[in-house]
């Protein structure tokens, strides 16, 4: 029978939910308070939680490191590859510049390519934020101390 | 001129301005998720080579059609963030893309000595980002843009210097002590341009500046005016904001000691004539004011009170930096002559800096590659083991006292040219003053290395040993220049003067 039993099933039913509220203020974020940054925070204290009430070697069974790594890298490459994509697709024959999002949408006007370019960036920033949050966590929790805990 | 404007395809030419930030940080991000060091230092490696190539197109472009101006996502300044190249920073661009490149070439032996094989992947990512934060600063006309790229290439460069724990802890506190200050730094740089956008409401330099000049100065002003040039003067290591400097050059990484030395605090340096200039107009009386009460005498101070200090120091790395510290003095005394030809010599001197402390710190580096030597004493026989480094190292040390044929000469010529255009007698005997104290220090260290026998080992001298060819070439090509722009002075003599003039321009 583990110890936390009321801790891990609270956990077990908080972590979920946790996610979507990061996915919801994810998505919100050009309507209201949020964006890919504090999504990011969110879904990546999810993972915390977990590692909180689990273990760290749990977490990083369900998250690796590998992972994290790559995931911070790629956020990068999501919102900087926007920029360049912009840079190839012309915008009714007319040269758009780094960022300018109209280019990925060029059909319906300036709105609905701007729309576009703030979600897909801010996928990138979620990506990076959460990856990045989870990896200082690791560092931190996995760090062995220089003298082990008995002998203090 | 008009061929560096158009060797590179006009789709790529047209977005120059944006690639040269963005290529690095893409990079970076790449590097990450390179598998080993080798794979991560051909990408930084690329990626500089790109870099070199885009601020020479740039220079074609600025040359041909004046400044250049890119609008980020479109959105027209002053509502959107401006990219703005001129004559000024399209010269920062040419030294830290060129430097960078030869820094690079220089780093894989290096590298591979001083940083475990697991962390090198990541380190070439830190030193892009560092790289792509320094280009961001020198690019942007955007003055909270300034702050975003100062703190991208300040928060890499502490992990930089932190990097150097694998041969020397004291690295650790080196980079905390640097963490703190340049934290403190960027607090009061920002609270600068936040004043500075209460007072205007715009944070586009340019547009700054006219609002600024048509409604005048108030207490506000002068407050922002202050708190920026402190920010920026902790980032370039102006005399008494300097004491960062020393530790963190001592203890980073040789490569990572050659790359911010040449580049890092210029591209400061290169912000603080931005604002004093282009943002703040130097004939308003606050600004003038500071020319020559401030930076004049800062400048004049820190040129002998820092070389002093760098002659009594043991270690290698550790007298150079107190060099550098003092060689910002030369440039702050240029800047504080307030005129064209005052600050073009500094510009000059900045520019002539980056290639004698570039090739110094290369050489200190294959110094400690070969025989892990850091401090000036074991410096001894290096003329006899290592002579082809330890020639560079003899011009560069030559050319930072300022010995004719070679470069320094040249800078502190024009330096005193301008003193003496403006009258200012006491600022050529402290020029001779800090020469001479330069002298003594770089004569310890030359003592050392040619006079001196090769340390005995079970009573055989230490046998010759060359450094790599990736060590040897990049420091002799930065040898090599500082007597080649003696002899051909007019490139970089006429860039500072365009440089000068970008911003003296109108008046």
């Amino acid at each position: 029978m583990s110890p936390h039993l009321i801790l891990r099933v609270v956990a077990k039913l908080l972590i979920p939910l946790i996610v979507v509220f990061g996915f919801y203020v994810q998505f919100h974020g050009e309507y209201g308070p949020g964006g890919g940054f504090q999504a990011g925070v969110i879904i990546a204290v999810a993972v915390i939680l977990y590692a909180l009430i689990f273990g760290i070697d749990a977490a990083r069974r369900t998250v690796p490191p590998v992972a994290v790594r790559f995931g911070a890298a790629l956020g990068v490459l999501i919102f900087a590859g926007v920029g360049i994509a912009t840079l190839f697709m012309n915008g009714a024959g007319e040269p758009l510049n780094y960022l300018d999002y109209d280019a990925l949408h060029p059909d319906q006007g300036h709105h609905t390519g701007q729309h576009y370019g703030i979600i897909l960036i801010e996928i990138g920033v979620l990506t990076t934020v959460s990856s990045v949050m989870l990896a200082i966590f690791y560092a931190f929790a996995g760090r062995v101390p220089d003298i082990p805990d008995e002998e203090w | 001129m008009q061929f560096l404007a158009d060797f590179l395809p006009a789709g790529v030419a047209m977005h120059a301005p944006a690639l040269i930030v963005v290529i690095p940080l893409i990079a970076a991000a790449l590097a990450a998720l390179m598998p080993n060091g080798r794979v991560a230092w051909i990408v930084a490696l690329l990626t500089s080579a790109a870099v070199a190539l885009l601020s020479l197109n740039l220079l074609g472009q600025v040359i041909s059609e004046g400044v250049v101006s890119y609008h980020m996502g479109g959105w027209a300044p002053p509502l959107g963030i401006e990219y703005r190249v001129d004559m000024l920073n399209v010269a920062l661009l040419l030294l830290v893309g060129f430097v960078g490149l030869l820094c690079v070439i220089y780093a894989l032996p290096s590298v591979g000595d001083e940083i475990a094989e697991n962390k090198q992947a990541l380190f070439y990512s830190a030193f892009l980002v560092c790289f792509a934060g320094l280009l961001g600063v020198t690019i942007t006309g955007d003055a909270f843009n300034v702050f975003v790229f100062l703190e991208i290439s300040s928060i890499s460069t502490y992990v930089l210097i932190a990097m150097g724990a694998g041969k020397d802890r004291r690295a650790l506190t080196a980079s905390y002590n640097y963490l703190i200050l340049g934290t403190i730094g960027a607090t009061f740089f920002v609270i600068g341009v936040g004043f500075l956008y209460m007072a205007t409401g715009t944070l586009n330099m340019a547009d700054m500046a006219a609002i600024l000049e048509a409604n005048g100065h108030n207490r506000v002003t002068q407050a922002a005016f202050a708190f920026i040039v402190v920010g920026l003067g902790l980032k370039a290591a102006m005399f008494p904001l300097h004491v960062w400097l020393p530790n963190a050059y001592a203890f980073a990484p040789n490569f990572v000691t050659a790359f911010l030395a040449s580049t890092a605090t210029k591209v400061a340096f290169y912000a603080l004539i931005r604002f004093l200039f282009s943002v703040f107009h130097p004939d308003v009386s606050f600004v003038e004011m500071s020319f020559v009460w401030l930076f004049a005498v800062v400048g004049t101070i820190a040129m002998v009170v820092a070389s002093l200090q760098a002659v009594f120091q043991t270690d290698a790395r550790r007298l150079l930096a107190y060099s550098s510290v003092a060689q910002v003095g030369y440039m702050m005394l240029g800047l504080g002559m307030g005129t064209a030809s005052g600050l073009s010599a500094g510009l000059l001197h900045l520019m002539n800096h980056a290639l004698m402390k570039g090739a110094l710190f290369m050489a200190l580096g294959a110094f400690a590659l070969n025989f892990g030597v850091r401090r000036v004493k074991d410096l001894a026989g290096m003329g006899k083991t290592m002579p082809a480094s330890a020639m560079a190292f003899t011009i560069a040390g030559l050319s930072l006292v300022g010995v004719p044929l070679t470069v320094g000469f040249t800078s502190k010529w024009y330096l005193v040219t301008a003193a003496l255009e403006r009258g200012w007698w006491w600022a050529v005997a402290a020029l001779m003053l800090s020469s001479l104290l330069a002298l003594a220090y770089v004569a310890r260290l030359l003592s050392a290395i040619w006079m001196d026998s090769p340390p005995s080992h079970h009573g055989e001298l230490m046998q010759r040993r060359l450094a790599p060819w990736m060590v040897l070439v990049p420091m002799s090509i930065l040898a090599l220049a500082n007597i080649y722009f003696f002899f051909h002075a007019d490139p970089l003599v006429w860039l500072a003067r365009a440089a000068a003039d970008a911003v003296m321009g109108g008046h």
